[in-house]
């Protein structure tokens, strides 16, 4: 938005903090938010990401506190710094939403993503998607004489990446719960 | 104590017990058990609109000139879509508002009823929150819940859908006090530190502005005066957004006038030369700021808001302060005292010799002569006459609109109710009926464009049935002025629909309501129609025929800075550039 501001001794990895006021550069987030699980609370969420134009990558929900009816939502977005602001702040301003936690810059975190994916084939393309499978540590969950469903744990880059092994040994069809993420440590 | 009765009761009993004396609607079958209940009490009033959109906007001019949330009943399906566009333009901005829809019953919803609409989904966006009442049990904590969302932190609309068979079920009622209002709690208290770091601020600005806008309004009178005694005491000059006119008085010499798109020159110059902007309770919306990234370059600046999604919304602020306009000025007022009371005096007497210099350019002036009636000649005989009444004003949205807030002067805050937000064409009338409803010994005038007008004219009906003597005072140049004026300055005078074709004579259109209707087009016998109209006990439709083509100036265009204002006709050549022509 504005040119390279110097700021004086704020610095947290160089000599100098040369990310201006706010940067251009799109960043990925993921942001946890705790709300009423109430009807409409969802739409609520995802119309604001839709009528605001901002993105996202992937959101997961389900309710985490039976007793006080709370649900976590899981969602990653992509934006410049300032967007991304916007995003925490308008989830904020929700009437059910409690809390809102960038999981991104509020210290280390860990993600995870389940995938369920049918690989159909026969013969050395079958062994194939077998030896790749153990090295991926994904489970075959269900098999014919010419399919797997396997499934698999991780980070999205690594689903990703089990994904793309399998496209040439006869995937067919991917499923993928979106992804969830909690802080580590206490 | 708790109590059991049917929906409808519940409803009604709530709104008594929220305070609520006025509540706008319109009947259907889906509100037909709450109608019923009210037709059976004496507490609240009814206001039977014409339309459910005049409901809405007559709720909002119930709201904006009482501070206290506006109560609207309509019915399911075309009664809940109709009142769309008010929620929007009360969401927009920011007026606390209670809109109570019926809705077919529960086991009939999703089946394409009759008059069925998803109406918590169309309004999921344009609503601060809303909620669908499936059990009667639930009606009397949703109600307070509902007046607690729509009234704290920022306020805006909220709605409550409720079908036909909850209405009649019983249930149990809750009071208010007992009801669980939910965890919904915006913080009220600025952060101490940012206070103190705005207080040396104002210890060393040279050039200081104050920028405030209708977050002042809304915060209550409290911050108003607040606002008051922060200026009189550093002596720094106020400028103010559309929404917050009145905040601080027009009268004082430390009024610069109104700024953005249509604000005075000195206001504007004074924003993009200021050394320290202290913006309180305004947004830097896209009508104020001009182009962004040449909005006051040489600024620090400060930003007091109870919404924390305005902050570094759309101008990076260097101190940020969340909270309420009232408690953060309280607080500022307190820690500045204590510090000495100190500002740079000297610099800022200096400052007044500059600003004084860009007052001098009366960037306003202008001269009716002729037998035609400039606008701007009709406003400043209109404040004149009426400026010691106990005046309301409201406007429709318009030219007439941007020359009511120049030319009109506003000492006190909820006195001026205009769309600022939305800018929202046929909300001036039926505000004004909402006005006249909460203040019913005033003076209460709608300044309006013929073609806004027209807009919610079948409103006339509520007026003459309520016998609410609100003044029409409609600035005829029987053209869509400011889409006029846009298609001048950058369609090439292409007047693509932008002209009154056919439009009534006024005055008949009054006198078939039953009301009085005047018209006036010599320039010398404006002072005694307007006498007419202010005298006359009821309602007023005031004719009054302006010059067609006259241009509203100052107008920062589209896409330029607050140092590039148009000051009048001549400077208007290719004033819009590529960039900002897609602006609107
Ligand atoms: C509901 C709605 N439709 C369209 C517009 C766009 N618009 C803005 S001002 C204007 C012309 C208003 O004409 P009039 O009420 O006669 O006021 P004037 O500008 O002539 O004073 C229009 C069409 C709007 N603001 N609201
Ligand atoms: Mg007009």
């Amino acid at each position: 938005m504005n040119a390279l501001r110097i700021k004086k001794g704020a610095s947290r990895k160089s000599a100098y903090d040369l990310r201006s006021t706010y940067g251009d550069e799109i960043e990925t987030h993921t942001l946890a938010v705790l709300v009423d699980n109430e009807a409409g609370v969802l739409a609520r969420v995802i119309g604001l990401f839709s009528g605001r134009g901002y993105n996202i990558e992937s959101l997961t929900v389900a309710e985490t506190d039976h007793a006080g009816h709370l649900s976590r939502i899981t969602v990653v977005t992509t934006g410049t710094p300032q967007v991304i602001e916007q995003i925490k702040a308008q989830l904020g301003r929700l009437v059910p939403v409690h809390e809102v936690h960038d999981l991104t810059v509020e210290g280390p975190s860990v993600e995870r993503e389940l995938a369920l994916i049918k690989v159909n084939g026969v013969g050395e393309k079958r062994v194939e998607a077998m030896r790749t499978s153990e090295v991926f540590r994904a489970n075959v969950v269900d098999s014919t004489l010419e399919s797997f469903v396997f499934e698999i744990t991780g980070a999205p880059e690594k689903i990703d990446a089990f994904v793309e092994m399998m496209r040439p040994l006869g995937l067919v069809e991917v499923a993928r719960t979106g992804v969830a993420a909690i802080m580590r440590g206490s | 104590m708790t109590r059991q009765m049917s929906g409808a009761q519940i409803v009604v009993k709530a709104l008594k017990d929220q305070g609520v004396d006025t509540v706008f609607g319109y009947p259907g079958g889906a509100v037909l058990p709450i109608y019923d209940e009210i037709f059976q009490q004496n507490d609240i009033r009814h206001v039977l609109v014409r339309h459910e959109q005049g409901a809405t906007h007559a709720a909002e001019g119930y709201a904006r000139s009482t501070g206290k949330p506006g109560v609207v009943l309509v019915t399911s399906g075309p009664g809940a879509t109709n009142a769309v566009t008010g929620m929007t333009d009360a969401l927009m901005d920011s007026i606390p508002m209670i809109v109570l829809t019926g809705q077919v019953p529960t086991f009939m919803i999703g089946n394409d009823a009759f008059q069925e609409a998803d109406t918590v989904g169309i309004t999921r966006p344009c609503t601060k929150h809303n909620w669908l009442v499936r059990d009667t049990n639930e009606l009397a904590k949703t109600m307070h819940q509902a007046f607690h969302v729509a009234t704290s932190g920022r306020p805006g609309p909220v709605l409550i859908d409720i079908p036909k068979d909850v209405q009649f079920a019983n249930g149990t009622y809750v009071a208010p006090a007992k009801a669980d209002k939910g965890h919904y709690n915006p913080r009220v208290k600025g952060d101490m530190d940012k206070i103190t770091e705005l207080a040396a601020l104002m210890e060393t600005a040279k050039k200081p502005v104050i920028y405030s806008g209708g977050g002042v309004i809304n915060s209550g009178p409290a911050a108003s005066m607040l606002l008051r005694e922060l200026a009189d005491a550093t002596k720094f000059p106020v400028t103010s957004t559309l929404m917050g006119l009145g905040a601080y008085p027009a009268s004082s010499d430390k009024w610069i006038g109104m700024l953005g798109m249509h604000g005075t020159y000195e206001a504007n110059m004074t924003m993009h030369d200021c050394d320290l902007m202290i913006c309180v309770g305004a947004r830097f919306d896209d009508r104020i700021t001009g182009r962004v990234d040449a909005f006051s370059p040489n600024s620090k600046k400060v930003h007091i808001d109870i919404d924390p999604s305005s902050i570094n919304k759309v101008i990076h602020v260097d101190v940020p302060i969340i909270g309420d306009i009232g408690h953060v000025l309280e607080d500022l007022m307190k820690v500045w005292k204590s510090r000495g009371r100190k500002t740079e005096a000297e610099a800022i007497t200096k400052w007044w010799g500059k600003i004084n210099q860009w007052r001098a350019k009366d960037c306003l002036g202008f001269k009716q002569e002729g037998k035609i009636i400039k606008p701007q000649y009709a406003l400043q005989r209109l404040e004149a006459l009426t400026k010691d009444h106990d005046r309301y004003i409201t406007t429709e949205v318009g030219q007439h609109q941007m020359w009511a807030a120049q030319f009109l002067g506003f000492n006190d805050p909820n006195r001026w109710m205009t769309s600022g937000g939305l800018g929202t064409m046929g909300y001036g009338f039926p505000a004004s009926i909402g006005v006249q409803m909460a203040h019913p010994e005033s003076l209460v005038i709608n300044i309006a464009g013929e073609a806004s007008w027209l807009m919610n004219m079948q409103e006339m009906g509520t007026a003459m049935q309520y016998r609410l003597p609100v003044k029409q005072f409609i600035l005829n140049n029987e053209r869509l002025g400011m889409v006029r004026q846009w298609q001048e300055l950058l369609h090439g005078e292409r007047y693509s629909s932008s002209w009154s074709e056919s439009l009534p004579d006024f005055v008949k259109l009054a006198e078939a309501f039953g009301a009085k209707g005047i018209q006036v087009s010599d320039p010398d016998d404006l002072d005694d129609a307007i006498l007419e109209m202010i005298n006359h006990d009821g309602p007023v439709l005031f004719d009054c025929l302006v010059e067609k083509h006259e241009n509203c100036f100052p107008m920062i265009p589209s896409g330029k800075a607050h140092n590039e204002m148009l000051l009048g006709n001549a400077s208007t050549e290719g004033a819009i550039e590529a960039g900002g022509a897609v602006m609107v």
